[in-house]
């Protein structure tokens, strides 16, 4: 586009990212504070995601955007159009065909392979944000590894509802090491982040953060031996293509309590659909 | 049959263009230019300026039509346009005393060297509308001195021989740039002057505001504030001396506050200190209230107010980082939502008989509370009388 580098940033910013990136890369879960700069979008939606895929995004990338698992909500087809018009890179809706991959609150169902690059949009990167609000704090506790408080915030779950109440931005360790929100993803896909094989990275644009899950690297979500970690379950199907395995969203039919159960991920849905038919 | 609602695309194209058109109003009148919004909105496009950290009063203008008066959006699309810029020289620090004063005033010394001068100000206009200018009413040439005002170095340096008031005393240390490098708290002053002097000035005015009311009390008195003009400057290499590349307007205020000293240091007058691009009065005493409040933990004092919690007040006073994060909740959140909705449904269930008891009580406790607005509304109503 005229007046704008390649996909937006100028090289030195993008220089300075992917610097910030290596070091995520080789601190598994560790938040790397970065120059995160203004983007022509606002804060909160998206901006992190956004300066990383710009940092990393070459030419003949094909990138596939999602918000909530879906390529055609609002906000998903704002930034595709955005990598669009300022990289005019080609871009797709399937998510084996795309290198780069940004999204929010999901991790696709199609599992993802060695040569490929999963950028999460980040809200509030900090784990412990909702027990400690101070920032000078929490990074102690980080140094010191200092995780206590998060065990007696799930057991205050289990002790007030019989079981943890976290449902989604559920805490995990990653590498052993650091204690990390993968993002305010259902903890339905907190098992896909567990030795992945693709990189994972994450990008918090307000808070001026980012943190990578390396490929192969272990992940496991918080839990207690009596209260083991458990995903979310669907008595009925996918609606549309008979999935069992797969994130389901409630869509309402009528307005006398109808409802019915269809995958998230619209590009996994249309393509058992495809084979069905 | 349900069918995934597609279509987004056409959406957003379609919603530009109803806000374009909504932009522009009735194509009958005349459209604003940005040079009339430059010249005759120039409070809403300082205020812009300062808040963006980027001076350019037409684009500025410019940001402020596209965003149809919209402040905070105006805030926004110049931000968003100063990142892209390159950054070419660092200009020579720059000396308000040098100032071309258009505005000085001090509320703590009745006479002072250079005079009072009022300005351009709000301050004394009776708030009555002025009806003329709905019929676009001639407005008179103003009073004219006959030579400028001089420049006057500031007030405190100048009145204070005793000592009572602290000095400031630039550390040679290169600061820090909060546009380049992430805050790292806690942060020094200078780091904290630079996110002050971008915050939202009705989030700094009601922090400022709190001081005043008890949450943080530090007695201030307002030293000294001086709005006018002032030249920046460049090192150039083969220049000796710095070379001139434009005029800037600035407001800059000083606020003394009581301090009533400490083990390690006699009682002394404080400063508290802001400074904004443009005419900025406002913007400038409630930074300087904030500042010193956020001293408080330096001088050694009780920390008891939210506006002297430096994390809590710098981390939240960024519109464009505030108004992003609020409006975020418009996206879709259909995924957490979706988890959510399967916990409840779980521990309701878990929930059992006592559930019912419980949900019949809240009935009779909403009924108990009804009474409560029925009481404030009898003392609106005694309100609505008095005047």
């Amino acid at each position: 586009m005229n007046g704008y580098n390649f996909a937006y940033l100028d090289e030195q910013t993008k220089r300075m990212i992917r610097r910030g990136l290596l070091k995520a890369v080789a601190i598994p879960g560790y938040q790397v504070p970065f120059g995160g700069r203004e983007m022509p979008m606002p804060y909160g939606w998206g901006t992190g995601g956004m300066q990383l895929t710009a940092s990393i995004l070459g030419e003949d990338d094909v990138l596939k955007v999602i918000d909530q698992g879906a390529d055609d909500t609002t906000n998903a087809v704002s930034i595709r159009a955005f990598f669009e018009r300022v990289a005019g890179v080609e871009t797709t809706t399937a998510t084996a065909e795309a290198d780069v991959i940004q999204t929010r609150h999901r991790i696709p169902e199609t599992p993802l392979s060695a040569d490929q690059i999963l950028v999460f949009q980040v809200p509030i990167p900090e784990p412990l944000r909702f027990i400690e609000p101070s920032e000078e704090e929490t990074r102690v506790m980080h140094a010191l590894e200092e995780y206590g408080v998060m065990h007696v915030k799930l057991y205050e779950d289990i002790a007030r509802h019989g079981h943890i109440a976290t449902t989604y931005a559920y805490p995990v360790k990653v590498d052993g090491r650091y204690v990390t929100d993968p993002s305010p993803i259902p903890k339905f896909d907190n098992p896909k982040l567990h030795m992945s094989e693709a990189l994972m990275l994450f990008g918090a644009g307000r808070e001026k953060r980012l943190y990578a899950i390396p490929p192969h690297t272990r992940v496991e979500s918080l839990d207690f031996e009596d209260h083991p970690f458990e995903i979310q379950a669907w008595d009925e199907p996918c609606a549309l293509c008979g999935a069992r395995d797969s994130f389901l969203d409630e869509v309402i039919t009528d307005d006398v309590g109808g409802r019915m159960f269809v995958c998230s991920d619209t590009d996994y849905c249309q393509r058992r659909q495809e084979e069905v038919a | 049959m349900y069918v995934a609602v597609k279509g987004g695309e056409q959406a957003i194209a379609n919603a530009h263009r109803w806000l374009a058109d909504r932009r522009r109003g009735d194509r009958e009148r005349d459209a604003l230019s940005v040079a009339q919004l430059a010249e005759q909105m120039n409070l809403a496009v300082d205020r812009v300026m300062a808040e963006a950290s980027l001076y350019d009063p037409e684009l500025a203008a410019l940001a402020l039509k596209q965003a149809s008066g919209d402040l905070v959006e105006a805030v926004f699309l110049l931000r968003a346009y100063r990142t892209t810029l390159p950054r070419l020289a660092e200009t020579v620090a720059l000396d308000t005393g040098a100032m071309r004063l258009e505005r000085r005033v001090s509320a703590t010394y009745k006479d002072v060297p250079g005079g009072q001068v009022l300005g351009p100000t709000y301050d004394y206009t009776h708030r009555l509308l002025d009806f003329l200018q709905l019929a676009d009413g001639e407005v008179p040439e103003p009073a004219r001195a006959e030579q400028a005002l001089e420049a006057c170095p500031p007030i405190l340096e100048q009145l204070d021989a005793e000592g009572l008031i602290e000095r400031e005393t630039d550390d040679g240390a290169e600061p820090y740039d909060i546009t380049r490098d992430p805050p790292d708290f806690p942060v020094d002053r200078a780091t904290r002057l630079q996110m002050l002097a971008r915050g939202d000035e009705g989030y700094l005015l009601a922090l400022g505001y709190s001081t005043q009311r008890g949450y943080g009390r530090n007695h201030p008195f307002a030293g000294e504030i001086r709005i006018g003009t002032l030249e920046v400057e460049i090192a150039v290499e083969e220049c000796e001396a710095p070379v001139c590349i434009g005029e800037i307007a600035l407001s800059e205020c000083q606020m003394i506050n009581q301090f009533a000293g400490s083990r390690d240091r006699a009682p002394q007058f404080t400063r508290g200190y802001g400074l904004a691009f443009g005419r900025n009065e406002r913007k400038t005493m409630a930074m300087a209230l904030v500042d010193r409040a956020l001293r408080a933990e330096e001088l050694g004092e009780p920390v008891q107010g939210p506006a002297q919690q430096p994390e809590f007040v710098l981390a939240h006073a960024d519109s464009v980082e505030a108004s992003g994060f609020v409006s975020h909740l418009k996206l879709p959140h259909y995924v957490d939502f979706q988890s959510e909705l399967e916990l409840l449904r779980r521990l309701r269930s878990a929930h059992g008989q006592p559930d019912g008891a419980e949900d019949s009580r809240e009935t009779v406790d909403d009924g108990g509370k009804k009474k409560e607005p029925a009481v404030e509304q009898d003392t609106n109503e005694s309100e609505q009388v008095s005047p």
